[in-house]
């Protein structure tokens, strides 16, 4: 199996590469260029220290310049051209797409997406965490609805695919429709503008766990005085939640959501496997994808669309944490 | 600690309903893709997974035998329906009780079993409930039996055929190595250097720290879309082209930011006497680095190595860009929702058993790691 071995030849290579870079590089700044003896010790010391973390930091910084900080240029440039990569058209996909109603459509149906999934992922992973924080089985209750988060988007589609088929005998849908004496199945992917609804549920499906875990352990670390205190002025259990405890863990309820967002930008998987983009359901990452391998100025383009919705979520992000090492 | 006030039955009853309600909810649909990759491909379109356990009535046919004996005038041919190979092949599980019966491929079950039904041309056949039949014809049948279409009830029947076919044919065994291939240098190499990284951003002062830790936080949400035109074409410019190298670059790449940022979090909340006190002691960064603070933050390496795994095991776009779209590199997530939703849309078991081989290893590496996922989630996202 000759990729399996070039596998492990690349985890060999690469960790054995990894550990030798930093030693090697490491002896040969202490013994060779700034020696620790000789007149200048103190001087060659410092220097070295000061040269240190960036032999420490250069690999990562290296694959995050360039995977991660040169696209953002090399897609924006990209695609101020054409399909063909020597034809510039300025602006003109970016104007060419606004006026497309394909991408209108994908990016109504994102608007909703990153409206309804984080929202309703958040929601639901509050209350679950919530309700389980008692439980006795509260913690086989939880890692069950955590499970889906292993599951790769394409699996999650599939096992929804057995949710939504269009059949009373596979699909639990119309078999639940077939119980309450509907005559025909119906597919629910290709009812218009609720399709989207029902693809959003997976995401849902999946996020869910990710939002009450981070969720329950900020629960957790409420102070105790401040929900006992609220019981012994006679607080109902509802006051109790809402005005309370939801109030108190309000910072990591952002968190949780933001997350939830970028992601919701990224997944094409779920549009992919289950409608192709068809029936109005594109949203922008698949929409991307349409163009990709056939038009990279246009795929480039949608591409920089999707950077400049995530850009706020990225600035508060770093004011936050910036804040946070204050 | 909600109940100091005297415990309140009624809500507490609310509760664990409405908590088996959801997690119901939330199970419902992996195990009908785990039940249903157990049955075959009939039984599926015949009846919903959740009425699997119970016994299905199918359609099938067959033809009767053709030796007749002279009774009189008329021939009577007797026998068992379930001895004719065509029959038996509906019933893997064996033949239940046959509930009707008829002639024609458009009414198979035109007449209750047991009974005795004229066929047309003076002949008769009945076909009882444990398969035996009697028909009887005016004319010598020659070498060709009575086609008899029944309906009848077929058992609960769970087979691991569709096992055998995703892991040994359609290529599908050599997409679960492929994803492998993909998945375990993508998970190790990041770890080292990431590490190394986030130590410097720790703990080493340094012009352009804070700096550098904004950068990274604003990395983690980059769109990876932008990355896959130009990174494509840069891997294609330098001869890499669409391969396992240029897809363990990008994965390493974009785990990136992830790895150092968790990383650095947990070694930032090490305690700053040990790392002090060993500084005093005189050990350069290096030392220090390997042997106090790599070993001190395996939860957080762990943890990492972790988030990695499901996302590169999970990843359907990084694969379809970075890895050429021939069968021999194929990774599972790309063969299931190309290959199979494509060309093999209907075939329902298929569908379901592969995907239940692509989940089962994260599933597995989930249920066994819990805890080192929570944490590293917690690290991430809570302060």
């Amino acid at each position: 199996m000759p990729v399996i071995l070039q596998g492990l030849i690349t985890i060999l290579i690469g960790v054995g590469g990894c550990v030798g870079y930093f030693y090697l590089s490491n002896l040969i700044l202490d013994r060779f260029i700034f020696p620790a003896k000789g007149e200048n010790i103190g001087r060659n010391i410092n220097r070295a220290n000061a040269v240190r973390p960036w032999l420490f930091l250069f690999p990562a910084m290296f694959v995050l310049g360039l995977y991660l900080v040169y696209p953002v240029v090399g897609s924006f440039v990209r695609s101020l051209y054409g399909r063909n990569p020597n034809e510039f058209v300025g602006l003109g996909n970016y104007i060419s797409l606004f006026g497309s109603s394909d991408f209108q459509t994908s990016f109504f149906n994102n608007f909703l997406w990153v409206i309804i999934v984080p929202a309703a992922s958040t929601f639901i992973g509050l209350v679950v965490a919530q309700l389980t924080d008692n439980l006795s089985w509260g913690n086989l209750a939880k890692s069950l609805i955590f499970m889906p988060m292993a599951i790769s988007f394409v699996g999650a589609s599939l096992i929804w695919k057995f949710v939504y088929a269009n059949d009373a005998d596979i699909g639990l849908i119309n078999a639940i429709r077939a119980m309450l004496g509907f005559e025909n199945p119906i597919d629910v992917m290709q009812i218009p503008f609720w399709n989207n609804l029902f693809l959003m549920v997976i995401l849902i499906w999946i996020q869910t766990g990710f939002a009450m875990v981070i969720l329950s352990a900020a629960l957790r670390g409420i102070p105790e005085e401040t929900i006992e205190a609220a019981i012994l002025d006679g607080a109902n259990p509802w006051q109790l939640f809402f005005t309370i405890k939801v109030p108190q863990i309000m910072a990591t309820i952002v968190v949780v959501w933001t997350t939830i967002t970028i992601l919701v930008l990224k997944v094409f998987d779920i549009v992919y496997t289950m409608t192709g983009g068809n029936f109005g359901t594109e949203i922008l990452p698949s929409y991307m994808m349409d163009f990709m391998f056939r038009d990279d100025g246009r795929a480039t383009a949608i591409a920089f669309v999707i950077m400049i919705v995530v850009l706020p979520v990225m600035i508060w992000n770093i004011r936050e944490a910036r804040k946070e090492m204050r | 600690m909600d109940n100091i006030a005297g415990t309140k039955s009624s809500l507490m009853w609310a509760t664990h309903l409405s908590v088996l309600f959801l997690v119901l909810l939330w199970l419902i649909p992996t195990i009908g893709l785990f039940v249903s990759s157990f049955r075959d491909r009939d039984q599926i379109s015949e009846s919903g997974w959740w009425e699997a356990p119970f016994a299905v009535e199918l359609t099938a046919r067959g033809r009767t035998a053709a030796d007749a004996v002279q009774d009189g005038d008329v021939y009577v041919i007797t026998g068992n329906i379930y001895d004719d190979p065509e029959a038996r092949s509906y019933f893997p599980g064996g033949g239940g009780e046959i509930v009707a019966f008829g002639t024609s491929g458009r009414a198979p079950g035109e007449f209750p079993a047991g009974e005795r039904v004229e066929i047309g041309d003076g002949e008769t056949l009945v076909v009882n409930t444990d398969g035996t039949y009697e028909w009887r014809t005016p004319e010598d049948p020659g070498d060709r039996g009575q086609r008899v279409y029944f309906a009848a009830e077929s058992p609960p029947n769970f087979t691991t055929e569709n096992y055998e076919q995703v892991l040994t044919a359609d290529n599908m065994d050599r997409a679960f190595i492929n994803t492998l291939t993909v998945t375990i240098p993508a998970t190790i190499i990041p770890i080292l250097v990431a590490a190394f990284a986030a130590y410097a951003l720790a703990w080493m002062d340094f012009p352009g720290r804070g700096v550098l830790i904004a950068v990274v936080v604003g990395l983690l949400v980059v769109p990876l879309q932008l990355a896959l035109v130009p990174m494509l074409n840069l891997h294609n410019s330098i001869g890499i082209g669409q391969s396992f190298i240029g897809i363990w670059f990008a994965h390493t790449a974009f785990g990136m930011p992830l790895a150092v940022y968790l990383l650095r979090n947990y070694m930032a909340g090490l305690p700053r006497d040990i790392i002090e006190s060993a500084k005093v002691d005189g050990a350069t960064d290096f030392e220090l680095f390997l042997r106090i603070v790599l070993p001190l933050s395996l939860p957080a390496l762990a943890a990492f190595s972790i988030f990695q795994f499901l996302w590169t095991w999970n990843d359907l776009l990084v694969a379809k860009v970075f890895l050429p779209s021939d069968d021999a590199s194929k990774v599972m997530t790309v063969k299931i929702a190309d290959d199979l939703l494509g060309s093999r849309g209907g075939d329902w078991g298929i569908l379901a058993t592969a995907a239940f081989v692509s989940i089962a290893v994260p599933l597995v590496v989930f249920f066994s790691m819990q805890r080192f996922l929570v944490r590293g989630l917690l690290a991430g996202s809570v302060k």
